[in-house]
């Protein structure tokens, strides 16, 4: 047996090396954001500059404003908001339905139906978007917001996720509501449907950063930079600003900046929802 | 006895196919339809403007033929491997640490998994201009001079580098619910014995958080190989050491909307599904030596 001071010691030790590794670890992951806000505001000179300055001499914010002139950022917001809009209603709809459907009720073929839910999921998204792109190109709707959520319009994964939270809830929740006279409908909107509030808020979070961060779709369907995602938008820039850092950063800053707020104001929940969406 | 329903289930059958509607017709067409052209446009020629000519396996001889198919097919295997393994690792060490009795678990959780919600291509960016060789602050605060995005020797441990910083903390949030879920009393059982920290984790931790491990090892495997938007990003296409990273979807990417070839595009996004199948079904079998599901 240790005597119970140097088990104590022993004990602080511990505590000691796990914060001190959290720290360098969280300073790790932390820099590069710091870096691009720093780099942000510094002149192109400024920050070519050997030995490198850690602040910028002036905080300027001309590198905003040219970013801001050269991609149309506004625009870029509006694209990625609707984009991330329509593809979380569709996703939600159309999967809660489904979902409920395939967790609750009885109905020939539900086996075989659900397998094409199943295939899908197995299969990378890659493998549809050349005959994905030429149906859209087919209904002249490229360089539109409908080809932005076109991909998105079902969820096989949502289906997938709900089916799962439907089918953890005790089946007598529905009979009663059957027996107090609602039907299929009414039981599914009114009493089931209220109860996967925390799965739908793991989806709703799922399908918005996954849309927001996808480059290749954008890419292929929207050519005109109007169009693009913040993503695809964000690309362009690598072409235009070969050597000039400071500009991009303040691009990329601008491009992380909503999502981010939003993670910060909902931590949990993001963090819960890509969770259990991810793991099971 | 099936044909006999009675009126209840009838209705009840009704409704199933009415809410499942929806979802399946727009998975056969956007998805089971797509999947089963691709099939078909693999075996076709593109002559433009979406018409196609059967050729039968030709597109697989051309792309078979060429080494920068199988070249693309390394540099996707190889990114995994540079990847998956450390980036585990690491992900296990920040579970097992948020795991301790700290203060400030979820300050540290939340920085951990921020990169999660920031777009790659904006992290991408970030990452370039840190790595860049003649200005880079890498370089500077190393006090050397490597070329991390152009040389064509480390441009892959790059790209790995900030693969592996995006996802630590998403991978470390699954692995952390996997550690919770292991009872206490096994590591108080064990400290009675006296058995060393290093033993607890070797014959406690590790074997009750492996099928944790193994699920997100496949899915970090399965997003691994499906690389895209992080090297396209790191490494442009005018960059010399693309052929360096660029990976299959890399070259799928290229090959079918750069090139408009969409035939051989077709063919490599094809290989690239039999690859992942593959990738599952050894890590299925292997999973048989390591994973412990008798808890």
């Amino acid at each position: 047996m240790k005597s119970s001071a140097s088990l104590e010691r022993s004990r602080k030790i511990t505590t000691f090396l796990t914060y001190a590794v959290l720290v360098i670890g969280a300073i790790i992951m932390l820099f590069p954001f710091a870096w691009m806000i720093l780099t942000s505001s510094k002149t192109v000179a400024e920050s070519t500059q050997i030995p490198p300055t850690i602040f910028p001499a002036q905080f300027i914010t001309s590198n905003f404003h040219d970013v801001l002139t050269n991609l149309p950022f506004m625009n870029l917001y509006i694209n990625t908001g609707l984009t991330i809009l329509f593809r979380v209603i569709c996703a939600v709809v159309f999967s809660s339905m489904a979902g409920y459907a395939f967790a609750k009720l009885q109905f020939k073929g539900k086996g075989l139906l659900f397998g094409i839910v199943l295939v899908q999921m197995s299969l990378p998204s890659q493998i549809f978007i050349i005959p994905q792109y030429q149906m859209v190109a087919h209904m002249h709707l490229a360089n539109t917001i409908f080809a932005l959520v076109f991909p998105g319009l079902v969820s096989a994964f949502g289906v997938f996720f709900l089916r799962q939270t439907y089918m953890g809830i005790p089946t007598e929740i529905g009979e009663a509501a059957y027996l107090d006279g609602c039907n299929q409908w009414q039981t599914f909107t009114k009493v089931m449907f209220p109860l996967t509030g925390t799965s739908v808020a793991a989806l709703t979070i799922f399908t918005a950063v996954f849309a927001y961060g996808d480059l290749m779709w954008p890419q292929v369907v929207n050519s005109d930079v109007k169009m693009m995602t913040l993503s695809a938008g964000l690309a362009t820039l690598q072409g235009q600003f070969q050597s000039n850092f400071p500009v991009m950063m303040a691009g990329a800053l601008l491009a992380m900046l909503p999502m981010v707020i939003l993670y910060l104001i909902f931590q949990r929940q993001f963090i819960e929802g890509i969770a259990t969406t991810g793991g099971k | 006895m099936n044909n006999k329903l009675s009126a209840a289930a009838r209705r009840e059958q009704n409704w199933g196919y009415l809410m499942v509607a929806p979802t399946i017709i727009g998975l056969v067409v956007l998805n089971i339809w797509p999947f089963i052209q691709t099939i078909y446009t693999s075996f076709c020629e593109h002559l433009g403007f979406g018409h196609y000519k059967f050729n039968g396996i030709q597109n697989y001889l051309d792309v078979f033929s060429r080494p920068e198919f199988w070249r693309s097919t390394w540099n996707t295997i190889y990114f995994c491997i540079l990847t998956v393994p450390v980036g585990l690792f690491l992900s296990l060490m920040v579970a097992m640490l948020l795991n301790a009795k700290i203060k400030g678990k979820g300050f540290f959780r939340t920085v951990f998994f921020l990169p999660m919600v920031c777009a790659p291509a904006a992290v991408a960016m970030v990452w370039k201009w840190i790595f860049n060789g003649e200005y880079g602050i890498l370089n500077q605060l190393l006090g050397v001079h490597v070329n991390w995005v152009t040389d064509s020797k480390v441009v892959m441990i790059a790209c790995a580098v900030v693969a592996i910083w995006s996802n630590i903390g998403y991978d470390a949030v699954l692995l952390l619910a996997g550690l919770q879920n292991i009872g206490k009393s096994y590591y108080e059982a064990a400290d009675i014995d006296g058995a060393s920290k290093v033993t607890q984790f070797f014959n406690i931790t590790l074997p009750m958080v492996s099928p944790t491990l193994f699920v997100v090892m496949i899915m970090r495997l399965m997003s691994s190989v499906k690389v895209y938007d992080l090297l396209f990003m790191m490494v442009e296409e005018t960059n010399p050491a693309v052929t360096s990273v660029q990976s299959l979807m890399y070259l799928f990417y290229r090959e079918s909307f750069t090139a408009g070839s969409r035939g051989t595009g077709s063919a490599i996004v094809i290989w690239t599904v039999l690859l992942i199948g593959l990738i599952t079904v050894v890590q299925f079998v292997g999973q048989k030596k390591w994973v412990n599901y008798d808890v």
